[in-house]
């Protein structure tokens, strides 16, 4: 790694955790750690270190509309930083939707309607006066099906800084390997920057939509079922990933798949018909669930 | 790893980054478009309204008789459109008469009949008859097609004007220039629409109808006649109307080729003139009360293509749920 | 085929076997088949045939009369031999030109909107009025420009300025507008949504990524749209007619009558003079060239993008 990125990246990790020791006696008590004897389960192994900590995004009554359609109903959630969180739940019950509400994807529907509070570092996203554009610089996105520009990888990745208004060749140079690296893409490209992101395999292209996300410095990632259209293997390098990606980033992951919740994520929340049903640590939720709904949907009776 | 940015960067969400930040550049955005959008519905309403208010001091003289009087006389500042209107019609229902028959028969050709091989070239020859512009029909049809037809109109005029029931249609002497002239060459023009889109109308019916027929013992023929020209028929129907719309309109070529008659004639063989015809030749000296005059046979060509034009998209919309209705039962 | 009354009870018992098809009938129907193909061809050569006669009739004609002089002298009064339609060609041009300022950003920016923000009553009109437009007959639009670009102006320059390349060009652009606009609106919709949202979830604007990303990837069809609309625009005769009138000289300044190519053709075609016919000729061999160029780059443009 190139000199410069590295001092930025000591300072950058250094500032971070002054602000922390900050932060964390200013937020809201975090929820409690999990207590799941770690020998019973195949989770997360290091589950239990993450799960304390400041709250990064909090969602409270949150209800949304779909003209008559009663999409969300009264979600009250919070995600802690530096954690993995999973939403799990059948077809159409809501996540991906509430999913959207976090980077207001959803303004981009017409008859779309949220009420309620979400809260990021303390601030409400859907008050007057926000500038959607900087909430979704800190707050990126990651899509179901890989969604590359028609330009070369170069300028997929570059796309986000330069909105920022980063012209430097040279920096941007740096923050194209930077995302690079961090998404475990380099390696396969760093050859020909300059092809069409077009060319690249599906598993290639989503690590490059990762890339190019993470190419804006967000805080917290938002994954809408990234790996949903992906072979086995690139699956598991995307996991991996995230697993590295947790110790700097919020990440917050709609899945289908319930083995790759239990795998990857600190806390699961379960939703239901528009209704967050429970959320807990994901060691807790897949052992001991607390309500029969959600009991009954981890043991495949429906969904 | 690339990390987030760290607070000192003071990324509130509160702050303007930008003196013109996302919500109002988009908000120009929108009412820019809005805007240039909307000038086209200013631009339609504008039109209709000028050519109204210019024919007005016309349409006061002389009301809707002007629609039905023959006489058009400048000198006099009398002014008839009934020659005109009915040089329009019967141009564009002569154009008719020849198109939808040849254009049907080489849509079927092109669509069922003709060897996999010829049909790329053979449609996309007829789709060159619609890029050429009508002033090359109208030269050519000057210049070649009345040399061409003159002899025999010639033998028309000679012989069948005595014929019984169709005699009239050819009374007088043949001067090449006529309402035959027109008839045709608007046909030439109108040809390739009607065949373009009745091509796509057939090719679009299922293959399922096709080998039903098939299956059941038909001719090639009978199986065109029977399941697919009836799936087809709302489209070719809007195919027709749509050429229909297009000959009303049509200008240059009829304006070189039908002579400037100023009669209504029952005759083929005698010149005419059409409303736009009429409007081509005597628009740019005129003056005086000859312009609201000329300006009214321009509104009453406006108001005949708007009730054509929105009649084809009646009869669209309706075949339109006609299918979905089917469909659904 | 007589078919027996079928009785309560048991029908298949009084039903009895279809007799055979009898050999006369299998003529006709076969008889009749062979006629309708034979026709079906008959039409398909009816159909060709004009345009065969017309192409070759231009291209002789026409080639004969193309020369240097063609390109570079003005037109030579009747009766005088030789001449050309440089003033023709560079009009025509020219009023393309004014009319492309006009009908690229209506019909951009109102296909932008139609296909982005299209979903409410205003956009319904917009569609419907675009069509009227579309099918508003060509001599109509030059006179309404007449109405509203010359008379006025003549008017209040007190003759000076009356039949201009302006109004010309003003009259083509109106004729563009619909054409642009619905092929833009399209070729936008075919944009997947999922490229505009990564745009936007990356933090971008609606009006950049529009025009960076979504109008990037509609690129080539959005650049056929406006050949083909400058393709049917260059050989219209009827709307300059009234508005840029025509011109026996060369002319440059688009506030004065302007030669345009169709327009020179008619007036050639429709004279006396034998000369002024075969430049006609000439003229309409180079028009229709140069319509066959655009279209067929039209269509390039299209299938290099994908």
């Amino acid at each position: 790694m190139p000199a410069s990125t590295q001092t930025e990246k000591s300072l950058a990790q250094e500032k971070i955790m002054a602000d922390q020791k900050i932060a964390s006696t200013e937020k809201m008590p975090a929820t409690p750690p999990s207590s799941a004897p770690a020998s019973q389960v195949m989770l997360n192994a290091d589950a239990d270190a993450n799960v304390g900590g400041a709250t990064k995004m909090k969602a409270t009554n949150v209800n949304l509309h779909y003209g008559t359609k009663h999409a969300l109903k009264a979600v009250n959630a919070d995600f802690t930083e530096r954690t993995i969180t999973a939403l799990i739940g059948p077809s159409g019950c809501g996540k991906s939707t509430f999913l959207r509400c976090l980077n207001r994807m959803n303004d981009l529907i017409e008859s779309c309607k949220v009420e309620g509070d979400i809260v990021l570092d303390g601030e409400n996203i859907y008050a007057r006066g926000v500038d959607v554009v900087q909430l979704r610089q800190r707050v990126g996105m990651v899509f179901q099906k890989p969604n590359p520009f028609p330009m070369t990888i170069w300028d997929n990745i570059a796309y986000g800084p330069r909105l920022r208004g980063i012209k430097n060749k040279a920096m941007l140079n740096d923050i194209v390997e930077e995302s690079l690296r961090s998404s475990a893409l380099w390696e396969e490209v760093k050859d020909d920057l300059k092809k069409s992101a077009l060319g690249l395999s599906g598993g290639q292209q989503q690590r490059l939509c990762i890339a190019r996300a993470l190419a804006t410095k967000p805080e917290v990632l938002l994954m809408d079922e990234p790996c949903s259209a992906l072979d086995p293997i690139s699956t598991l390098k995307i996991e991996e990933l995230m697993r590295e990606l947790r110790s700097q980033y919020t990440i917050i992951i709609v899945t289908h798949n319930m083995q790759q919740a239990a795998r990857c994520s600190d806390k699961t929340a379960f939703f239901l018909l528009g209704e967050l049903v429970e959320v807990d640590s994901s060691a807790q939720m897949f052992t001991h669930p607390k309500d029969k709904r959600t009991e009954d949907y981890i043991t495949g009776r429906f969904g | 790893m690339v990390s987030p940015a760290p607070n000192s960067e003071n990324r509130s969400l509160f702050k303007r980054t930008k003196l013109f930040d996302a919500r109002t550049t988009d908000a120009i955005f929108y009412w820019t478009t809005l805007g240039f959008a909307g000038l086209i519905l200013v631009l339609v309403a504008w039109l209709g309204f000028q050519l109204y208010s210019s024919a007005a001091p016309s349409i006061a003289k002389f009301g809707p008789k002007f629609l039905t009087s023959s006489k058009w006389d400048p000198v006099e500042e009398i002014y008839g459109a009934w020659p005109y209107i009915y040089g329009t019609l019967v141009s564009s229902f002569l154009a008719l008469l020849l198109a939808v028959p040849i254009g049907l028969g080489t849509a079927i050709y092109l669509a069922e009949l003709a060897p996999k091989w010829m049909r790329t070239p053979l449609s996309f020859l007829v789709e060159l008859l619609a890029a050429v512009p009508s002033v090359v029909y109208g030269l050519w049809g000057r210049l070649v097609l009345i040399p061409a037809i003159l002899p025999l109109q010639g033998w028309l005029s000679e012989h069948a004007y005595k014929w019984p029931i169709v005699g009239p249609l050819f009374d007088g002497a043949p001067m090449g220039f006529s309402m035959m002239a027109g008839g045709l060459i608007l046909a030439i023009m109108i040809l390739p629409f009607i065949t373009a889109v009745s091509r796509e109308v057939i090719k679009a019916v299922p293959p399922m109808q096709r080998e039903a027929a098939f299956g059941l013992g038909s001719t090639h023929w009978e199986a065109i006649r029977g399941p697919i020209l009836r799936a087809a028929r709302s489209g070719i129907i809007g195919a027709i109307i749509l050429g229909l719309a297009r000959a009303l309109g049509e200008t240059m070529a009829i304006t070189m080729v039908i002579g400037n008659g100023n009669e209504a004639s029952a005759s083929l063989l005698a010149p005419a003139n059409t409303l736009s015809s009429k409007l081509a030749l005597e628009f740019a000296e005129a003056s005086g009360d000859q312009l609201p005059a000329l300006m009214y046979l321009a509104l009453v060509l406006f108001g005949i293509t708007i009730v054509v034009n929105g009649f084809a998209r009646l009869m669209i919309w309706n075949m339109a749920r006609q299918v979905k209705g089917s469909t659904r039962g | 085929m007589a078919v027996a009354q079928p009785s309560p009870s048991t029908v298949s018992s009084r039903v009895k076997p279809l007799p055979p098809i009898s050999k006369s009938l299998m003529t006709r129907r076969k008889g009749a088949n062979q006629l309708m193909w034979a026709l079906c061809i008959l039409s398909t050569a009816l159909a060709i045939i004009p345009l065969l006669l017309v192409l070759y009739y231009v291209t002789i004609q026409g080639v004969k009369v193309l020369n240097l002089d063609f390109f570079t002298q003005v037109q030579k009064p009747m009766g005088e031999a030789g001449g050309g339609m440089k003033h023709a060609i560079f009009g025509t041009m020219m009023m393309v030109g004014i009319a492309s300022c006009i009908g690229l950003p209506i019909g951009i920016l109102g296909g932008i909107f139609l296909s982005e923000f299209g979903n409410n009553r205003l956009a319904f009109y917009v569609r419907f009025a675009a069509d009227v437009l579309n099918g508003i007959p060509s001599i109509v639009i030059g006179v309404f420009v007449y109405a509203v670009a010359v008379l006025p102006v003549s008017k209040a320059t007190n003759g000076n300025v009356s039949f201009s390349a302006w109004a010309g060009g003003l009259a083509l652009g109106i004729m563009m507008i619909p054409t642009i606009m619905r092929t833009t609106e399209e070729i936008v919709k075919l944009v997947p949504s999922s490229l505009r949202e990564g745009a936007l979830a990356l933090g971008d604007t609606r009006w950049h990524s529009t025009f960076k990303i979504v109008l990037g990837a509609a690129k080539g069809g959005v650049i056929t749209g406006i050949l083909l609309a400058i393709a049917r625009v260059s050989g219209e005769t009827a709307p300059l007619l009234f508005t840029a009138l025509g011109n026996n000289f060369f002319n440059s300044d688009p506030k004065q009558p302007t030669a345009s190519l169709p327009v020179t053709i008619y007036t050639f075609a429709t004279s006396a003079d034998d000369g002024w016919n075969a430049l006609a000729w000439g003229g309409a061999f180079v028009l229709v060239a140069m319509i066959l160029v655009l279209s067929i780059a039209a269509r390039y443009a299209t299938q290099s993008k994908q």
